[in-house]
């Protein structure tokens, strides 16, 4: 007979979990009109959540019979993904509110893929691992298809369902080779049965490379990148916002915890892998952004590029690296988020949302709050100091070179200065082109998000100390 | 221990020979029907092995939920199965020699298998089945052990439900429902109208 187990560790999961259903039924039985009400609900739900992990931050528990660890190292990954989702969730208001699709499930969507992240980052199993993706994967499969009326969105839906679905399956085969290689599924036996094995068996190591390409599948990492320019593209807008945020840091922070964690004894093995996973999406993220016309398969490749850039820090296998990470995602958010707010207010007079490229020539002189705001994302986006995205690039090389892994790094900063075109084309276009016709003045929830983000990316070099210090507790969780 | 030998072959008799009606029935609803008493007599066979779980969850699963499904899809798509049959015997020496290699592979995997010494130990119940059932034990590991994946599990069903709704859920417009409360407040005044008809004029002009 087993005792019953310890809740207490998992009062966010409880509650985003107990107060989904809640806001379910509100949305039930107040229906459409209730959207408003619901998004503003879920976002404080998710506020509260950011509070409940803060205020328990400084433990390291494990608890479920070895399935949930809650640690510093989850604490931040944590108010990282609660904050990307209640962001997003105020950029989509709008949006729902003008294209008609006002529909409570949307919000509550959002809160349960947000449960979804929470367990994956505080897996300490390959069964909670496995159930806290399919959690988060599914919500995110109907948020893609959302808007069922448009073709584009249903095709999204359908190609990142059948995709994932079979990333899963790769996922849960390489599960099952390790744990018929180990003898365990929780990640300290398996850290366990490796450190007791003489001899690498080829089981391992196949498992490893079958979970692996299942976790570069959930982060868009090349070669397993082919689903993003699509879905991102066909998806409504701030899903494809939401999806480049909140879930890429759950399974970035997922990816580190298994490959530290339970193979971590044998990081020989995966180091090359990474680090090719890292150096093929920079490049690729860097050349194939060149030609977009349309920014949101153009935010599609950027992100894939920096997830190359985050997985550098995970191919140092160091504590600096995992630093370097967290606070690459730290900032990869703040100016994601805001180029996103900048990209939902590309609305014509005439209520239409366009998203080519080309659409924001001039805006300097029609908008130039909006213009002066997408210039820093982008050129923090690019790397320029002093903004806030040259900061996470440094980090991350710092450890690279740290770790010997000289040509990663080369490769980094030649992707970048690549990269750095298409950014800068941006500018150009919003400076120093014709303006086309002018764009709706924006909500004022939207403006908030992007003054904040934009504020934060152009003055974190003045303040790094605080997330650094942060980062690096975190860190440290991973390296016992 | 003669009634257990009789009762068991005669569950396995039922298995294999509307196993074989599954696939030789001409009416394709005779198949799914076959089917469901093949799945009845395997639960059948998995009670006398003491593992009343897996013959509940058959029978609850495979014909509450899989075989009806069938039923229904067999129903409403108008598939003619003689057709797919033709070419039947084109076919046959391909298949035949499919299924040779098939048993030739299954015959070297058996001969080559052998059963751990440390079967007894490791494949047995724990408790034996004697002191706690099957459902038993596996609700006890469900709900201490594994709390926790079976919580999230259900939140996982729970998507799915939303978004199955999300995705296909529409308000039909122009739809004219019965209202019980309009027709029963409904009065004479509302529904009567009395009028005057003049004769030799007809009802259409008065109207």
């Amino acid at each position: 007979m087993i005792e019953f187990p310890d809740i207490s560790p998992a009062i966010t999961e409880l509650w985003l979990a107990i107060a989904a259903m809640a806001l379910l039924l509100i949305g039930v039985v107040r229906g459409d009109r209730a959207t408003r009400m619901v998004v503003w609900l879920s976002v404080g739900v998710l506020a509260v959540a950011i509070w409940l992990v803060w205020s328990d931050a400084d433990t390291s528990v494990v608890t479920f019979s070895g399935l949930f660890v809650a640690d510093r190292f989850a604490a931040f990954a944590k108010v990282l993904v609660l904050l990307g989702s209640a962001l997003a969730l105020v950029l989509s208001l709008e949006f729902l509110e003008r294209e008609r699709l006002e529909r409570p499930e949307f919000p509550v969507l959002v809160v349960l893929a947000t449960l979804g992240m929470m367990i994956m980052i505080a897996a300490n199993d390959l069964l909670s691992l496995y159930v806290g993706l399919e959690l988060q994967s599914l919500s995110l499969y109907v948020l893609a298809a959302f808007n069922r009326d448009s073709e584009k969105s249903t095709e999204s839906g359908l190609k990142y369902f059948v995709l994932g679905a079979l990333a899963s399956g790769i996922l849960l085969y390489g599960a099952t080779l390790v744990y018929g290689f180990t003898g365990s599924t929780s990640f300290t036996g398996i850290a366990g049965a490796l450190a007791a094995q003489e001899e690498r068996s080829i089981g391992v190591l196949f498992g490893l490379a079958f979970v692996t390409a299942g976790l570069a599948f959930k982060v868009a990492a090349v070669p397993f990148h082919m689903w993003t320019p699509d879905v991102y593209e066909g998806a409504p807008t701030p899903v494809t916002a939401f999806f480049s945020l909140a879930p890429k840091v759950a399974a970035l922070a997922l990816f580190m915890r298994v490959m530290l964690g339970p193979f971590g004894g044998i990081a020989d093995d995966w180091v090359g892998i990474i680090g090719l996973l890292a150096a093929t999406s920079m490049v690729l993220g860097a050349f194939a952004a060149i030609g977009q016309t349309n920014i949101k398969r153009l935010m599609a490749y950027s992100s894939i590029g920096h997830v190359g850039y985050a997985l550098m820090g995970l191919a140092a296998h160091s504590p600096g690296g995992v630093r370097g990470t967290l606070v690459y995602l730290t900032i990869y958010l703040a100016m994601n988020l805001g180029a996103w707010g900048v990209i939902l207010s590309m609305r014509r007079t005439d209520g239409k949302l366009v998203e080519n490229v080309e659409d924001l020539a001039g805006m300097a002189r029609t908008r130039p709050f909006l213009a002066a705001a997408m210039a820093i994302f982008m050129f923090s986006l690019a790397g320029v100091p002093p903004l806030a995205g040259f900061f996470g690039k440094f980090y991350v090389f710092f450890a690279a070179v740290d770790a010997g892994l000289y040509l990663l790094a080369v490769i980094g900063v030649l992707a970048t200065v690549v990269g750095s075109y298409y950014y800068l084309r941006i500018v150009k276009v919003m400076y120093f082109d014709e303006p086309a016709p002018a764009f709706l003045q924006p909500a004022g929830a939207t403006i908030a998000v992007i003054a904040v983000t934009a504020i934060f990316t152009l003055l974190f070099f003045l303040f790094p100390a605080p997330f650094v210090a942060e980062a690096h507790l975190a860190s440290l969780a991973l390296f016992p | 221990m003669l009634i257990q030998f009789i009762v068991f072959y005669v569950f396995a008799a039922v298995v294999v020979g509307s196993a074989f009606m599954v696939i030789a029935a001409r009416n394709p609803v005779h198949s799914v029907l076959f089917l469901i008493l093949s799945f009845f007599n395997a639960a059948g066979l998995f009670v006398l092995a003491g593992a009343e779980f897996l013959a509940m969850t058959l029978v609850i699963v495979y014909v509450g939920a899989v075989a009806v499904l069938f039923l229904f899809v067999v129903m409403m798509l108008d598939i003619n199965f003689v057709r797919l049959r033709q070419g039947f015997m084109q076919y046959l020496p391909l298949g035949a020699m499919l299924g040779a290699i098939l048993l030739v592979e299954l015959l070297l995997v058996v001969g080559a298998f052998v059963v751990s010494p440390e079967v007894d130990t490791l494949a047995a119940p724990m408790p034996p089945v004697e002191q706690q059932s099957n459902t038993h034990a596996l609700g006890q590991l469900l709900y201490t052990r594994y709390m926790y994946l079976f919580q999230a599990s259900g939140m996982i069903l729970l998507v799915a439900m939303i978004g199955a709704i999300v995705l296909t859920f529409r308000v039909r417009t122009g739809v004219r429902r019965q209202s019980i409360r309009a027709q029963v407040a409904r009065t004479r005044a509302d529904a009567v109208e009395l009028k005057k008809v003049v004769s030799g004029a007809g009802i259409s002009g008065s109207l």
